[in-house]
């Protein structure tokens, strides 16, 4: 039977500036077992990130106010100490983040890059020789001959500098493993390569992953839950299944899907969704998708919608709560 | 029907400290009047680089450029000038391509102002107005500036600004890689409505092959400066010859649950240098069909099927 390694009620972030307000996340809910992942897809400013932050508390404190519970491995993330969160990060819970070109220190050599995370971690007390082969291990695991731990980021590609992130985030085999657009910056041969390297390594290890991305293909190839994101709200939840062969879906993910160009069928125009998401620092009254969706009705200017749940499938959508109270 | 452009053995290549870089290294493509190229590849394949060797925005190195039947090679400067309000360009990154200084009038406005396509201020601002309309800008932002614009709305000023001219043929260079799935959905119904209405060619380059299918009515693969496969988009997609072009199919992630236990031919190794390239095969080395003989020579480009160009011996 799974067991529930993380669950989020009611997360709300809100970046105060002395200018604005910008509601970036608003009240979501979700929950990841262990051993799954969990796809969280989007378009830019959507809040994904946002919440991946949240869950590892590296948002900047003075500005981003966050409310609500993140429970992982029963513990409240957000009432723990920078010292005991420091204890978490990077052993329990780590990040491989969007940008390989900028996620590596130019000045480190790789492995010292990867030994660094073992060092502060060093709970079974390790002695230096061997880091250094566990350093060797990790790499060897994604691919990279251990003899490069000696060289610098920029001596490797695109590709191999993301096999580093992922190696620094796999030292110390963490329980859940954040994955934030882990392959948009490479190209389609490499991007297949860190996912198929990334799928292994998680069955091998058994690791829970929140995948963000805004690529639905990636999530119809990798991910077992699914939720969607719309201007700081999850508006569709459910497994991969429910999202993408169930027949009832938010509007936003039918245009989501209608946007990307199909390889399978032959479509002469692809159906956009017309105009654009919503600015965060004045959002709709009532559903935020309201001013975008082509099957808007009157109560979805002024109410916002609740959950329309089917078994593990939410839709936030008064589309079907109607049908639903019926 | 001939071809409205055509390139016969375009080179350019970059001199580098440790040699010559091949950027585009004998490309042949010809496009059809009111059709669609798309160029295919990886970062680093040269297909920017052949789409501004195309509009001689990069001096090609050797090679033959053919519009409407003419050398544009062999046009001089003023001459060139002139073909390039026929010839125009949409560039990848709507946030870098435009001037921060200017508004979204004085941008649409200045190709026309440069070229002298009218006498008077009020037509330059007429045909601006039209433009704006063209592409979707709503009125109230000719006077906006490109910071207060979102980055499809900037792609619409880029797309403005080359059509203001009247071109035949433009050059997109992953003119909607840098906007979100839905904006992007938008400019590319945008690109197709107007090649509809006023009988634009295109040469469209991406790296996302699902755009490229959505667009173009013929596709060519690009490898490391060298075309290696070019065929109908249909036909390319349908049966594809090339071991290059099966594993660039096969990489991509498909949004459909059911085939995710499908077999993906993951290609080992990365792209090779394209700094000083040895003969042969430029794929050989990440090529699981590899043999002896296709590191020793170059292999043909050769017709295997009507209209189906291939770079591979075993292609059949």
């Amino acid at each position: 039977m799974s067991e529930r390694l993380l669950e989020i009620h009611d997360l709300e972030v809100i970046y105060k500036t002395g200018l604005e307000t910008v509601y970036a996340v608003n009240k979501i809910n979700l929950s990841l077992d262990k051993g799954k992942t969990l796809g969280l897809v989007g378009e830019t400013g959507a809040g994904k990130t946002t919440t991946a932050l949240a869950i590892l508390a590296l948002l900047p404190e003075r500005t981003a106010h966050v409310k609500g519970e993140i429970i992982f491995d029963g513990q409240d993330l957000l009432k723990l100490k920078e010292y005991e969160l420091r204890e978490i990060r990077g052993e329990k819970i780590s990040m491989i983040f969007q940008d390989p070109m900028t996620s590596l220190n130019p000045i480190l050599t790789v492995g010292s890059q990867i030994s660094e995370a073992l060092m502060l971690h060093n709970d079974q007390n390790r002695s230096k020789e061997e880091i250094e082969a566990r350093v060797e291990e990790v790499l060897e695991m994604v691919g990279i001959p251990a003899f490069r731990k000696k060289d610098y980021p920029h001596q490797f590609s695109g590709g191999m500098k993301q096999r580093v992130v992922i190696a620094i985030a796999l030292a110390c085999e963490p329980e859940l493993l954040i994955a934030d657009e882990p392959t948009t910056a490479l190209d389609v041969t490499i991007q297949a390569q860190v996912l198929a390297m990334m799928n292994e390594l998680r069955e091998r290890l058994q690791t829970s992953m929140i995948m963000i991305t805004h690529d639905l293909g990636i999530v119809a190839q990798t991910c077992d839950d699914v939720a969607v994101m719309y201007a700081g709200e999850i508006i569709e939840y459910g497994t991969a299944i429910d999202v993408f062969t169930g027949d009832k879906h938010h509007p936003y993910t039918v245009g989501l899907f209608g946007s990307i160009p199909n390889l399978e069928v032959d479509s002469p125009r692809l159906s956009p969704i017309e105009g654009l998401m919503p600015d965060p620092t004045d959002l709709p009254q009532g559903c935020k998708f309201s001013p975008r969706c082509p099957k808007c009705m009157d109560i979805c200017r002024e109410v916002p919608p609740t959950d329309y749940v089917e078994g593990g499938h939410r839709i936030c959508c008064h589309l079907f709560n109607k049908e639903g109270t019926k | 029907m001939s071809a409205l452009i055509e390139t016969k053995d375009l080179k350019k290549y970059f001199k580098v400290s440790n040699g010559y870089l091949h950027a585009v290294d004998g490309v042949n493509i010809a496009i059809d009047e009111g059709k669609t190229l798309g160029v295919v590849g990886e970062s680093g394949c040269g297909k920017s680089t052949l789409g501004r060797a195309v509009l001689r925005l990069h001096e090609p190195t050797s090679g033959e450029i053919y519009y409407k039947g003419e050398n544009i090679m062999a046009y001089d400067k003023a001459k060139m000038r002139e073909l390039r309000r026929e010839m125009q360009i949409i560039f990848q990154d709507p946030y870098s391509s435009i001037n921060p200084r200017m508004s979204v009038q004085e941008i649409i406005a200045e190709p026309l102002i440069i070229n002298k396509m009218f006498k008077t201020r009020a037509e330059v601002f007429d045909r601006v107005a039209e433009l704006m309309d063209t592409v979707g800008l709503a009125e109230r932002l000719s006077g906006a500036y490109p910071h207060e614009l979102d980055g499809g709305r900037r792609q619409r000023i880029g797309v403005a600004r080359a059509l203001s001219l009247n071109p035949k043929f433009i050059v997109c260079d992953e003119p909607v890689s840098a906007l979100d799935v839905s904006i992007q959905a938008q400019i590319l119904n945008l690109l197709m409505d107007l090649q509809d209405e006023l009988g634009l060619t295109y040469m469209f380059i991406t790296h996302d092959l699902s755009v490229v299918k959505h667009i173009s009515t013929e596709i060519a693969v690009m490898y490391l400066g060298m075309c290696i496969e070019r065929a109908p988009s249909k036909e390319l997609f349908k049966n594809p010859k090339h071991p290059y072009t099966r594993a660039l199919l096969s990489a991509i992630p498909i949004p459909n649950v059911e085939m995710r236990n499908k077999k993906i031919e993951v290609i080992k190794g990365e792209v090779t240098s394209p700094v000083n390239p040895k003969p042969g095969c430029r794929f050989a080395p990440r090529c699981p069909h590899a043999t002896e003989a296709c590191t020793a020579e170059t292999p043909e480009f050769r017709e295997i099927s009507p209209g189906h160009f291939c770079a591979c011996p075993f292609a059949q």
